[in-house]
């Protein structure tokens, strides 16, 4: 640097100097960046090479996978920028169908998007809790106890789809004969028989009884599974080093050590609860719901979807539905994450 | 004898036993309180029309009958295809998905979870990713991928769709995590082969994993009605539950038909029970003795 600042005939010695060699250091370096760059695909493809068979483990499901779901999704996402009526093709619009959405879609923020927080902020954490606090409660019982209490818990759950509708529709019946006014009806604590699944006053809470009921499904299993996989010798050493309560059983051995599981059920709570639109449609039995007591974002879709065919709305309501769910995951993800490999 | 009743000490030694008592009880009510709906549509398949709409409602049956079947097999008999072909295609559509999707899933979860190879991370996230998507959406474009692979009104179109599901893949690699990859290693020391130490190690050793995957492929496969509705065009094609959900569907502001509805609820309720129970044993049997160390 001194050296530079020094005498005219130096300085520009060592520029012609430098000169020289900033058109060769470069193309040195470009030569050398070359090499190194394909040195590096080379290792790439070498690596891959070497786990040819993990490709070939992976590629049954991958193919389906791609054809079925990758395609289908990304579709559905070029749609969402689209007008599309399903006759005519698809014309682009950019972010219209975003910006009518959160702008102007009364029916979305007045009752899709407030609904779908209460049902899912109820159902969500509060069917996940629940599906924990059981599975643990059951994994203190004997082992054929389990058996037979974690059948009970997950029977429910096998009749989503159509036999659900069937089944708590007659317990929920706005007349007389339905099983819950007919029993209230006697016990005297209604005066006369209440529309449970028509009234929008009771609708949203019918939805959610019956998703609660329901809702006892995988993530419960996987989490039952995860606590009894839990090694045994973990809380022989706990109670060794003084630990007393089972609280403190669950909160520092069981949950650490059934982290993947605990992440399972929560991205399956987060999954079937935005997923369980349909059932206000099926207690009520309309489409939509009474005064859009139980619409939610799913809903929304199938409206648009499948009743006003505007498919490229429908595509961007689901687009946002999907974010949503994005965010919950990532939440979750947060909470029960393994960092790296612990 | 004297096993029993040295059970009974060591039971009366156990210091939790009153809580579990505690706990059996508290269970008990809350598996009642469950299934009380379920027994419920046991009940109301059997029951003759006069006892369907009678105040008070009984919640059992008193002179059950076959009423409901026979006024379902009669709807059924009326249809141009007969019931046994929309039977078979279920029984066939189902077997084949639980194989193939259970097969299939652990195949792409090993790798995924105990090599580490190049787009592993990427393969997973994506997995992840689309577990979360809504498929009311993706129908359309599904729709077109099958008109385009060729195979509408095929078996494959029942089956391939069924094979791309996440949450099994995603559910077998949560826990392959859990095997030490030690002994992974050991056994390749030993000389086996990536394949054998896979289904000689990894499978067996996540058998409850399989078994889950195993039951949710049949509820897929049981209740879906999508593929028998947008990819086929002859009834012939067509499963069961399709057939059912069609019935349903006409009958739902039906009061009459009430229990033919309930008798085809237990058709499709069922099969889903039995595979279940029959798959719980083996997870909680393989869950009491593969613990791992």
């Amino acid at each position: 640097m001194s050296n530079k600042l020094g005498s005219g005939g130096i300085a520009v010695r060592g520029q012609s100097k430098l000169g020289v060699q900033e058109t060769d250091i470069p193309a040195a370096e470009l030569g050398r960046e070359r090499v190194r760059a394909r040195s590096r695909v080379t290792a790439l493809l070498k690596e891959i090479w070497r786990y040819r068979l993990s490709y070939l483990f992976i590629s049954p499901f991958l193919l389906c996978f791609i054809a079925f779901i990758v395609i289908p999704v990304v579709a559905a996402v070029a749609l969402s920028f689209t007008y599309f009526n399903a006759i005519e093709r698809p014309r682009f619009i950019g972010w219209q169908n975003f910006q009518y959405l959160i702008s102007q879609d009364l029916l979305f923020l007045k009752y899709a998007l407030p609904n779908t927080f209460k049902f899912a902020i109820i159902v969500g954490p509060g069917g996940y809790i629940a599906a924990f606090l059981l599975a643990w409660l059951i994994s203190q019982l004997p082992g054929k106890l389990q058996k037979w209490f974690s059948l009970a818990m997950y029977t429910p759950s096998l009749t989503i789809g159509i036999a659900m509708s069937i089944v708590w529709l007659p317990l929920l019946t706005g007349d007389r004969i339905g099983y819950l006014n007919s029993i209230l009806l006697r016990l005297g604590w209604i005066e006369v028989p209440q529309l449970w699944v028509t009234d929008p006053a009771y609708l949203m809470n019918a939805m959610i009884g019956v998703t609660l009921w329901s809702s006892m499904g995988v993530g419960f299993l996987a989490m039952l599974a995860g606590i009894l996989n839990v090694n045994k010798d973990y809380y022989e050493a706990a109670r060794i080093d003084g630990m007393k309560s089972r609280l403190q059983e669950i909160w520092y051995i069981t949950i650490p050590s059934m982290k993947p599981q605990m992440l399972f059920g929560a991205v399956m709570a987060i999954v079937t609860t935005f997923k369980t639109g349909a059932i206000g449609v099926e207690l009520s039995g309309v489409n939509p719901t009474p005064a859009y007591s139980g619409h939610l974002i799913i809903n929304h879709i199938d409206d648009f979807g499948f009743i006003r065919f505007e498919m490229g709305y429908a595509a961007a309501i689901s687009v946002f539905l999907l974010i949503l769910m994005y965010v919950s995951n990532k939440l979750s993800w947060g909470l029960f994450g393994s960092k790296g490999d612990e | 004898m004297l096993h029993f009743l040295w059970k009974r000490r060591r039971s009366k030694l156990n210091r939790m036993d009153g809580f579990q008592k505690l706990l059996t009880l508290l269970l008990s009510v809350l598996a009642v309180f469950m299934l009380l709906p379920i027994v419920y549509i046991f009940n109301h398949a059997f029951k003759p029309y006069h006892e369907l709409f009678v105040y008070p409602p009984t919640f059992f049956v008193r002179e059950p009958s076959f009423q409901n079947v026979n006024e379902l097999l009669a709807v059924t008999s009326r249809s141009t295809v007969p019931m046994i072909r929309y039977l078979f295609n279920s029984v066939f559509v189902s077997t084949l998905a639980v194989i193939l999707v259970t097969g299939i899933s652990a195949l792409c979860a090993y790798p995924l979870s105990k090599h580490r190879f190049p787009g592993a991370g990427f393969v997973f996230a994506a997995i992840l990713l689309t577990l979360m998507f809504a498929p009311e959406v993706v129908q359309i474009p599904r729709y077109l991928v099958v008109s385009e692979l060729g195979i509408m009104n095929t078996y494959f179109a029942h089956l391939l769709p069924l094979i791309a599901m996440p949450i099994g893949v995603f559910l077998l690699k949560q826990f392959m995590d859990q095997i030490p990859d030690s002994l992974l290693e050991a056994a390749r020391i030993d000389g086996a082969s990536e394949f054998t130490v896979f289904l000689r190690i990894a499978v067996p050793v996540c058998m409850p994993a399989i078994a889950t995957v195993a039951i949710l492929a049949f509820q897929n496969a049981w209740g879906n009605v999508e593929t028998s509705s947008l990819f086929m065009f002859d009834e012939e094609m067509k499963t069961f539950s399709f057939f059912l959900s069609t019935l349903t569907s006409n009958l739902a502001n039906n009061v009459a038909m009430q229990g033919a509805a309930a008798a085809a609820a237990l058709i499709m309720f069922v099969p889903n029970l039995v595979v279940f129970v029959i798959l719980q044993g083996k997870v909680i049997a393989t869950m009491a003795h593969s613990g791992i160390k």
